[in-house]
Formats: structure tokens, C-alpha cells, sequence
């Protein structure tokens, strides 16, 4: 078992409980653990290609051009686990631009389609490297609202060292479990705000042999998730 | 009924300061030949509204904008348009920046004559600061509940790309996205379909059916016949992205890639690419 084959896991089980929801995931990491919770415990879910076509273990079962992405989105009938350049300890995210909006130091994506995502529907966030320059006191531009500014639900935030959610009284994030081979203390220093970190934190499930044989001989048997 | 122009005739359509939309999706059936026809004509000030690609890229690049309203600019496969990316942090271009959802609203607005639409999309984040302008309405009903009255967002003129049209307008997509092309037809005063080919009334219909008729010729004003004319954004299934050449933009240097592909007309430019 790989850390990317833990974080394919890890990130399906976002999805866990969701019945039919549109699925979306920016990343190859969150695609595979949205069409691996399809393929298990969560059959109900709706995947797309990332274009206009909704599969159903990689074969095409419906259309979904963008303009009825954003009346599921409206409809809150979705969760999408995106990326975030800078997320804080309220799950408010920025994929806009670093520095100041005005005059950005680094210009990236812009706020696509973050802020109507956190103020309809279940969000997480898909973070390829834990570090405190992702994990910050405060983002630059809030792309996607945080529930200290009225998120819909902001579910899990998953990265190569843990998993982490907002199970607190005031919603602000918590270590949820660290990844197989991975210490509290290595997250504590890669998060540039406090955690809270509970008194016994699990290790992160690991895959069962079910989920490993449809990562390796199904899904991706190319092994692109160890890039 | 015959609306065939040049894509000289449009270009002399577009006077400087004017609020351009465009259609296709990032990297995806921009109509990229009547883009490049604008940078040659070194229009200036013009305010873009677009879902970005490299529509943006090319015309920032070229100085021929003053402002992109917008909800991101990517290349797709290649997530950050190099061109936006410098004039944003040498502050050269201004930015209205709208959720996605939020845009597709304020196109809809338009379409319908009306001042605005309420969307959740937008509330608790910093689009609200940096769009100053921007209101807040609250349901006259019981809920009583808070949304943000997005504006209507009307265009001077639109630019759109579709697979096969007639010559009066009728325009149909082949690919699995209609985009929003028709909503940009329905927000501006003046509007232009390029497509691959034109084709009598009769054949167009014989393309497909009848839902992928995306504008009919009461949402067009002229149609430009230009073959390959989404290149290098995909136009499917026609063709798909050209990769290799998106690279060679994305990494030459501005005035290099001017010179070599753009500064002559557009069957140079083909030929070039070909």
C-alpha cells in the first residue's frame, strides 16, 4: 500500500453517505477516490468525465453540460472536493491570486467556481502538499467561504500527511487522522495555524484488498496516482 | 437573409472601448481567427467578457484591453494562462472577478432585459470587496432570505465559434457542450457566428438533431465561414485541442510568437499551423 493509494481512499470516503450527488473533483487524486466510492460504498454517486458526460464506471450513463452543473450547484445537489492554493482554520480557500487582489504577487486560477460551491453545497479540499504556505492564519482572497463566513458545509480537507475536518464546537479545523507512517508533530509543523489536535488520533484506514485491486487493476492500473 | 461577412467586416464592427463577449470555455471553441483579426487590428480598450482562454491571453498580450470580467482565464491543460498571469501582476489590465455561476447569471440578466438576477453564489466571499458595486436583495417572501442581486451584464458585441451554421444564422454545436454561446448572442447588440462550415438550410439540418440548434437568426447578425477557425481551442468533434501549439504559445516569448504566427492574415496563419 502507497501514500497516493491511502489519499485515493481517504478522499472517497468524503463522499461517504451521499446518495446521488454530483461528484466533481479537480485533481487526479479526488477523481479516483470519487469513481472508487462509486464503484463501493457509495453507488448512488454521479461522476462525470470532467467534460459533458456523467460515467458510470467509466462507461457514459447521462449529459451534464455546465450550464446544469450550476443548477445542481444551485439546487445543492453536489459535493466537489477541489484544490486550495491557501485554506485556513475556518476552511476559507483561495485559488485566486497570492499577494494583494489589487496587484497580485502570483495571479492564478481565479475564484472559478468556489464561491457558489461553499455557499450551496458540501465542499473538501483536495491538498497534494501539506505545508504552511497552503495552510495559512489568512487566505489572500477568499475564493471559497469558510463557516466562519456561512459555508454551506466545508466536509474534510484530505493531503498526503493526514485528514483533516471541522468536528469542533466553533467549526474550525481539526486533525481527523494521520496517514500511515506520518506523526501528529510532522502535521503540527506543516499547518501555519493551531490545529486541534484531539487526545488519540487514529491513523488513517488503511484500503482493504477490495479497494487496492480496483485502484491498481481497474482505475488507474498505469499508476499515474504516484506521480 | 444571407448575414455571410468577412471576418474584415466584423473586426470594422468593433470600435475601441467596446464590451466584447466571448464565447466557448477556457481553452475550449473560442473563436480564436476572429480574435487573432482583432490583434492584428490593434484594437484598443476593450472591456473582454468571457469564460477566459486564450481569448484573453492573446489580446492582453496584444495591449488591446482594458478590463476582463471573468470568473477565471485557463488554458485547460495547462491551468494558468501565462499572458493574464503578467499583466495582473504588472497591473496593466483591470478585473471585474465573478463566481462562475454568478456570470452565467449576469449573461442571463441581459438576455432578459432585466436589471438583475438573485444568486447565492458570491455572498460571504471577497468577490463582494473587490466588486464594491455589487448589492445585496432580500426575498420579499417569508424566507426573507439574503442574495446577491447580480447585475445584468450586457455586451456591445459577441463573438461565438459553432461547429455548422446556415447563412442567415441558424447555428448548430457538434460537441458535447453548447457552452453559453447562445446566452452571449442573447446579451449583445451586435452578434457574430464563425463556424467551420455553412450550409444550406436543408443540409444544416441534416447534421443532427434538432436540440443542438444553438442560435437561430433572430440572435445573429453576420456569419463568418473560417475553417479551423477555433484552432487552437478544441472545436469536437471537428478537431480537438492542438497541445503542441498551445505549449509553443503558452512558453514563447510574446513578440517571437506575434511575429511568426499573427502579424499576417489568417490563411498565413493556417498554413503555418497546418
Amino acid at each position: 500500500m502507497t501514500r497516493a493509494e491511502t489519499c485515493v481512499v481517504a478522499c472517497a470516503e468524503a463522499w461517504r453517505g451521499d446518495g446521488a450527488v454530483l461528484a466533481s473533483s479537480a485533481g487526479l487524486i479526488p477523481q479516483l477516490g470519487a469513481r472508487l466510492a462509486q464503484l463501493t460504498f457509495a453507488p448512488e454517486l454521479l461522476v462525470t468525465d470532467g467534460e459533458a458526460t456523467l460515467l458510470r464506471d467509466g462507461r457514459a450513463e447521462g449529459w451534464l453540460p455546465y450550464r446544469a452543473v450550476f443548477s445542481m450547484v444551485a439546487a445543492g445537489a453536489r459535493h466537489v472536493m477541489m484544490g486550495a492554493s491557501q485554506l485556513d482554520r475556518f476552511g476559507n480557500q483561495n485559488i485566486s491570486c497570492v499577494g494583494p487582489w489589487e496587484r497580485p504577487r502570483s495571479q492564478l486560477l481565479g475564484v472559478r467556481g468556489a464561491p457558489g460551491n461553499t455557499v450551496n453545497h458540501a465542499t473538501s479540499y483536495w491538498v497534494p502538499r501539506h505545508s504552511p504556505r497552503v495552510f495559512v492564519e489568512r487566505v489572500d482572497m477568499v475564493s471559497g467561504i469558510g463557516h466562519d463566513r456561512g459555508a454551506h458545509e466545508i466536509r474534510r480537507v484530505v493531503t498526503d500527511l493526514a485528514v483533516l475536518d471541522f468536528e469542533t464546537p466553533d467549526r474550525s479545523m481539526r486533525l481527523r487522522s494521520v496517514h500511515p507512517g506520518v506523526t501528529v508533530d510532522e502535521v503540527i509543523a506543516a499547518t501555519g495555524f493551531a490545529l486541534t489536535i484531539p487526545a488519540g488520533v487514529p491513523a488513517t484506514r488503511e484500503p482493504t484488498e477490495e479497494e487496492l485491486k480496483l485502484i491498481r487493476e481497474h482505475l488507474d492500473p498505469h499508476g499515474l496516482r504516484e506521480k | 437573409m444571407d448575414k455571410r461577412v468577412t471576418i474584415a467586416e466584423v473586426v470594422g464592427e468593433i470600435r475601441d472601448g467596446m464590451t466584447v463577449g466571448i464565447g466557448g470555455w477556457g481553452s475550449r471553441r473560442k473563436p480564436m481567427a476572429l480574435v487573432r483579426a482583432l490583434v492584428r487590428a490593434g484594437k484598443k480598450d476593450l472591456t473582454l467578457v468571457t469564460y477566459g482562454g486564450p481569448d484573453v491571453g492573446l489580446l492582453v498580450a496584444a495591449g488591446c484591453v482594458k478590463r476582463v470580467v471573468t470568473g477565471f482565464v485557463s488554458l485547460d491543460s495547462i491551468p494558468l494562462e501565462p499572458h493574464f498571469r503578467r499583466a495582473r501582476s504588472a497591473g496593466t489590465i483591470e478585473l471585474t472577478e465573478y463566481d462562475e455561476g454568478m456570470l452565467y447569471w449576469g449573461l442571463l440578466a441581459a438576455a432578459n432585459r432585466l436589471p438583475f438576477l438573485p444568486i447565492r453564489a458570491g455572498l460571504g466571499s471577497d468577490v463582494m470587496r473587490v466588486n464594491p458595486e455589487l448589492r445585496t436583495i432580500r426575498s420579499p417572501y417569508a424566507d426573507a432570505t439574503e442574495l446577491v442581486a447580480m447585475p445584468a451584464v450586457p455586451l456591445d458585441v459577441s463573438l461565438v465559434h459553432l461547429n455548422r451554421t446556415d447563412a442567415g444564422g441558424n447555428g448548430r454545436y457538434l460537441g458535447p457542450d453548447p457552452y453559453f454561446d447562445d446566452l452571449f448572442c442573447l446579451a449583445a447588440k451586435r452578434r457574430f457566428v464563425s463556424c467551420e462550415r455553412v450550409l444550406s438550410t436543408e443540409d444544416l439540418i441534416e447534421t443532427g438533431p434538432p436540440q443542438t440548434l444553438l442560435t437561430n437568426r433572430s440572435m445573429v447578425d453576420g456569419v463568418v465561414e473560417t475553417p479551423h477557425g477555433a484552432h487552437f481551442t478544441s472545436c469536437v468533434p471537428d478537431y480537438g485541442r492542438d497541445e503542441a501549439f498551445q505549449r509553443e504559445y503558452a512558453t514563447t516569448d510574446w513578440a517571437a510568437f506575434r511575429a511568426r504566427y499573427l502579424d499576417s492574415g489568417e490563411d498565413d496563419y493556417q498554413k503555418a499551423v497546418a
